[in-house]
């Protein structure tokens, strides 16, 4: 089972080194990892898609919890949050082709970003699943180079007062 | 002020009345300010390994915050054992550190080494020190985490520069740690549930943790044992929280506590961990551990409840707290009429008459338990502190050191740092000057710290030793006996050298040779009269091995009984 959690954290010197330390030595299993700052001066949001296969979400919760410079901990439940992951991809295209190859990204309104001789690099927006889901199909023209962020996320407005997990006294 | 000042004005405002440490080339600023003053004493290690078990000892001794220094590079790299063992045993640590200079970091500069990377897994907290204004706020902080919620080790590392920049001291009043919020308060109604399930069960344990003397709880906890009539256990890291003459004390659980012990826990209807936390040695075979139990689980640490077995009533907060709303409350339920379990009580009472700890006569040979046994007897009553190693001498200062208070029993548990006797009882010494501090050792771990005795004469901090030698990395051997078939492998250090008496003496101590029971007694008797630092080298039965016994891999209720034995071969 797979979870998205939300990190705020003090933005100090090796506190996102803590945070992976951590997971490599408990055996946690990070899918992805997005960091950048937040409306707060000083603190940061990692997002983080955890497998909690073999160790519970609450547990992983709690241990990131108890990291010094970790302020929140919050778990993004899918059908409460917004998430979304940017894509870059570099195809092999002949001119010939690139047309039906715009064209379906236009469909999941993706644009263009760079033309080379042979390739088309594209931007691409969206859910992690609409990504996949482009991803499939530029595949049969030949991918080049692919590179994504990672998913970030945050609590819709009509979530219930975000499912705060760390909420132990 | 330089920053090396600030340092020492720190420390002292935290009130810290003993450091260990040895100097080196990135913290000589620091020792330059020692050397212009501060009320602060500073005992010389001779091996950063030796301070920082010091500080471990002397905190543990204390309840204070240990304080251990050293330079860059391999003076840090040698103190990355205690820390990790600090954090293991949740030991209230601090260590400074050294480093090269700002402008020199990340260049693979002399004596340079990335400590706090390297021990990032091992604290829960450390700071590589930027500016000298933050001296005094990041000393503070760190002293805050290292004592607060659950205790451990914290690091600062302080480049050279920064020692030696100026600065406009004020210690602050507060920190400022927005993510750093140690559970303070405990929540009503865990305890209320907590308490009517112990109330009712009919075969309650309570099982006590090393959490349980951190949390300064012993007293409630006595309180909530007398007044629900509930048999206590303590771990190896809780001996001592309970006074293990009471009538209610039923030994140790695990892998080389007793069969009594091991047999209540894992048939009992209610299981209370105070402080304590589910791990292996304790439980053996985790899915076989106590399962018909419900399980009451009181930490300070959110992360430990359910980490390993589920908790059904977690109660989280500061143990002193916990325990003694739990007392109260259980205390309401057997006022209004609720029964005490005296027939479990009872019960275990047998199992203790029917699985007795014993040892063989051995023949010409001393019996190692026999040592640990006449030092017990010996001792009662009196102020004393144990230290141990780790091994089988260890086990057996478990079995036959009765500790009566809180601090009274110090050993590595999590960690099993062979090495760390000697020198946690230095540290030990120094917190207590006034108790006589017993270091129970094997042979192996003597040779690990030994050096230390040099600080333990040197700087008046005198230790007795008292050494289980059987040549042997016993544990090893016993292990290799048991389950490699016998093929004995690299275990064998020899009965003759170093010659332990000699080398006492040659440390300034005094060395005494017991090669038989008649001359035991008369050699701890004339050790503990005399106040110094002594090194009683106990020749024991090479063949004895350590019961009774959970093999590895197996549930706790299938404990292996002493058996005789096993003929030793050189």
């Amino acid at each position: 089972m797979k979870h998205t959690i939300s990190v705020l954290l003090e933005d100090k010197p090796g506190a996102l080194a803590r945070i992976a330390t951590m997971f490599a030595r408990r055996g946690f299993n990070i899918d992805s990892l997005a960091v950048g700052p937040t409306e707060r001066p000083g603190v940061s949001c990692i997002t983080l898609r955890v497998d909690a296969e073999h160790h519970s979400l609450e547990q992983i919760e709690k241990q990131i919890h108890k990291l010094v410079n970790v302020l929140r901990v919050t778990e993004l439940a899918p059908e409460e949050a917004v998430e979304r992951e940017l894509l870059l991809l570099k195809v092999g295209a002949d001119p010939e082709r690139r047309a039906e190859l715009v064209s379906t990204a236009e469909a999941f309104k993706g644009r263009v970003v760079d033309l080379g001789p042979d390739t088309v690099t594209f931007e691409l927006t969206g859910t992690p699943e609409e990504l996949d889901a482009f991803e499939e199909l530029a595949r049969p023209y030949g991918i080049k180079e692919l590179v994504r962020t990672g998913r970030v996320g945050i609590a819709r407005a009509s979530a219930r007062k975000a499912s705060r997990l760390s909420a132990i006294n | 002020m330089n920053g090396a000042d600030a340092i020492l004005r720190s420390l002292e405002a935290e009130g810290v009345e003993v450091m260990f440490g040895i100097p080196g080339g990135a913290i000589m600023p620091t020792y330059d300010a020692m050397a212009r003053g501060t009320t602060v004493r500073h005992v010389l290690a001779r091996h950063e390994q030796g301070a920082g078990h010091m500080a471990q000892g002397y905190a543990r001794a204390s309840g204070k915050v240990g304080v251990g220094i050293g330079t860059s590079g391999p003076g840090a790299t040698n103190l990355v054992t205690p820390i990790a063992d600090a954090w293991m045993d949740s030991t209230p640590l601090v260590c400074i550190t050294g480093q090269v200079r700002s402008t020199l970091i990340g260049t693979d500069a002399f004596q340079e080494c990335d400590i706090t990377g390297i021990t990032m897994p091992i604290v829960k907290h450390s700071w590589l020190v930027q500016n000298v204004k933050d001296i005094p706020a990041v000393i503070k902080a760190a002293f805050h985490v290292a004592s607060t919620g659950r205790c451990g080790p914290v690091l600062v590392d302080v480049p050279r520069d920064i020692q030696e920049a100026e600065l406009d001291f004020t210690y602050p009043e507060t920190v400022d740690l927005p993510g750093w919020r140690p559970p303070r308060k405990v929540h009503p109604l865990q305890i209320r549930d907590a308490a009517e399930r112990i109330a009712k069960a009919e075969k309650p344990v309570l099982y006590v943790g090393g959490g349980t003397i951190n949390g300064d709880a012993c007293d409630e906890l006595r309180t909530l044992a007398e007044v629900g009539e509930l048999p206590v256990v303590t771990t190896l890291m809780g001996k001592g929280a309970f006074p293990e003459t009471h009538p209610l004390f039923f030994g140790w659980p695990g892998m080389h506590g007793t069969k009594w012990a091991n047999i209540a826990m894992n048939t009992c209807d209610v299981l209370v961990a105070i402080g304590s936390r589910f791990d292996d040695p304790v439980t053996g075979k985790l899915t076989a551990f106590a399962p018909g139990a419900t399980v009451i689980h009181l930490d300070i640490d959110p992360a430990e409840i359910s980490k390993l077995r589920d908790a059904d009533i977690p109660v989280v907060g500061p143990l002193k707290k916990a325990v003694h709303e739990l007392a109260i409350a259980v205390g309401k339920h057997r006022a209004a009429g609720v029964p005490g379990p005296s027939a479990w009580v009872r019960r275990i009472e047998d199992l203790r008459d029917e699985f007795p700890l014993r040892y063989g006569s051995g023949g010409e040979w001393l019996k190692p338990q026999k040592v640990v046994e006449t030092l017990q007897e010996l001792t009662a009553g009196d102020d004393v502190i144990v230290t141990t190693g780790v091994g089988q001498h260890q086990m057996w200062a478990m079995q036959y050191i009765l500790t009566e208070k809180p601090r009274n029993f110090i050993t590595s548990g999590g960690l099993g740092t062979m090495g760390y006797g000697i020198p946690a009882a230095i540290g030990a010494k120094a917190a207590r000057p006034e108790a006589t501090v017993v270091c129970i050792d094997g042979d192996g771990c003597f040779q690990m710290t030994a050096q230390e005795l040099t600080t333990a004469v040197i700087d008046d901090l005198p230790i007795i030793v008292v050494l289980v030698n059987n040549g042997y990395l016993g544990m090893v051997t016993q292990w290799q006996d048991m389950f490699f078939d016998g093929r004995r492998s690299h275990v064998g250090l020899g009965a003759d050298v170093p010659d332990y008496v000699k080398l006492a003496e040659a440390y300034g101590g005094v060395g005494m040779l017991v090669e038989s029971e008649a001359e035991l007694e008369p050699a701890l008797r004339e050790a503990l009269s005399l106040n110094r630092t002594v090194v009683i080298d106990c020749r024991v039965d090479p063949a004895e091995q350590c019961f009774p016994m959970i093999p590895s891999g197996a549930a706790a209720i299938d404990m292996v009984e002493y058996q005789d034995p096993v003929e030793a071969t050189s």
